[in-house]
């Protein structure tokens, strides 16, 4: 009896629903995609309840982290063309007499979150790498010193000035102590911001009608 | 997954055909870089943005009057460190003894939030029983007009407690947001956060561990 041969198959496999599948998976992810933002630190928000979203634009961010540091936070606004970002930074540098260039304030619109005091800003935006940057976020200050306001006051008087419509989010870390939150918003409340957003994690909690006391 | 196209040996002598093609084009490049792209985007993306919880705190440096509060539904809630949670109700006013004593709760489910259910016995019933009419079908409103409704009970509501909440200076942040979080979830009406008196400071000292 003759040997029987294997059909030789062809080592080619169909990619055709690979292919399909490949390409459904990279529309949904470039249609869902809203990247993550850079954070300054690491942030372990509390969890709460609350099933609000946080609005993507017009927003000013206070960052807290669980040492007391504080970061900040502004977005160019609804109209990116009004440049709030590099306003703002402008405001400050002419009440803190640094000059930027042209430059300098053009890298700061497109940064993010940032923290530290303004005299290191310029080292901050002349850093070559993220690794290089993270160096100089060492918190924005918050005490007054000789009567006058602290820098985290300013920056949040020119964002007020700058874009009065933004709104203020605290971001702060659940172990972050309250005596800085508090301080904080004390500050905001002197620049006339009353509305607070907290920003947590979604943690359902199930409360009916037996769990009432009789 | 290398595809290997077979050369087509060249026939000797007949007709010169057009050479045929292999209608099999290679995908692998594709694939390659979309496997590439797809797994930047799933890396980079924010699945879940970030929520919100929004608090209102009363204007400062008005000239104003406090509004009086009657004592009976005053429930002043005090954070310090450890997860403890201290409530007294009524005043704590050192010209008027006896002073409140302060009671010893937590943040679990049997905690803090029994007495402030407790409390708001009424207002509670009826904020759930409205939901659970609009969840069963036999209410049919905007969500816009649900909320409003729930806005107005809780205006309307004469009964229910109105909680000051105090922290002092060893407390954590994620406290201040628990306790807020717990007026939502036990549909308390009226609430603020507000400095701690001296008066508490003392009493904190006393209070038991």
């Amino acid at each position: 009896m003759p040997k029987i041969k294997a059909p030789a198959r062809s080592p080619h496999i169909d990619m055709t629903p690979m292919v399909d599948l490949f390409s459904l998976l990279l529309t949904f992810f470039m249609l869902t995609t809203s990247f993550r933002p850079q954070e300054a630190a690491i942030i372990q928000s509390p969890n709460s309840v609350s099933e609000k979203q946080a609005p993507d634009k017009n927003i000013m961010t206070i960052i807290i982290d669980k040492n007391g540091k504080v970061f900040y936070n502004i977005d160019n606004g609804k109209d990116t063309t009004s440049h709030a970002r590099v306003n703002v930074l402008t405001e400050m540098a002419k009440q803190y007499q640094i000059s930027f260039t042209k430059k300098e304030l053009e890298d700061f619109g497109h940064l993010a979150s940032f923290g530290m005091p303004m005299a290191d800003m310029r080292k901050w935006l002349h850093a070559a790498d993220s690794k290089e940057k993270e160096k100089f976020q060492t918190g924005i200050p918050t005490d007054s010193v000789d009567n006058r306001a602290s820098e985290l006051a300013m920056w949040i008087r020119f964002s007020r000035l700058t874009n009065s419509n933004a709104e203020v989010a605290i971001k702060g870390d659940a172990e972050a102590n309250y005596k800085t939150v508090k301080k904080i918003m004390d500050m905001l409340q002197e620049n006339k911001v009353n509305k607070f957003n907290l920003i947590t994690n979604l943690e359902k909690q199930e409360v009916t009608l037996k769990d009432v006391p009789k | 997954m290398a595809e290997i196209i077979q050369e087509e040996k060249g026939k000797k002598g007949g007709k010169r055909r057009p050479k045929k093609h292999s209608t099999n084009i290679d995908m692998t490049p594709m694939v390659d870089l979309m496997c590439l792209l797809i797994t930047f985007f799933m890396l980079t993306t924010a699945f879940s943005k970030p929520k919100i919880m929004v608090i209102t705190m009363p204007e400062k440096n008005l000239d104003q009057k406090a509004p009086e509060i009657p004592a009976w539904r005053t429930l002043n809630i005090i954070l310090t460190d450890k997860d403890v949670v201290y409530y007294y109700i009524g005043n704590a006013d050192p010209k008027k003894p006896p002073l409140p004593v302060l009671s010893k709760s937590d943040f679990s489910k049997d905690g803090i939030r029994k007495v402030l259910l407790e409390k708001n016995k009424d207002l509670f019933t009826q904020i759930v029983n409205y939901r659970e009419k609009r969840i069963s079908g036999k209410l049919v409103v905007a969500d816009s007009t649900a909320d409003q409704e729930i806005r107005r009970m809780k205006r309307g509501d004469m009964k229910g407690p109105i909680v000051l909440i105090k922290a002092d200076d060893k407390a954590k942040y994620k406290d201040i947001v628990n306790i807020i979080d717990e007026m939502a979830i036990c549909n308390l009406a009226s609430y603020a956060v507000v400095d701690i008196l001296p008066i508490e400071l003392e009493l904190l000292k006393t209070a038991p561990k």
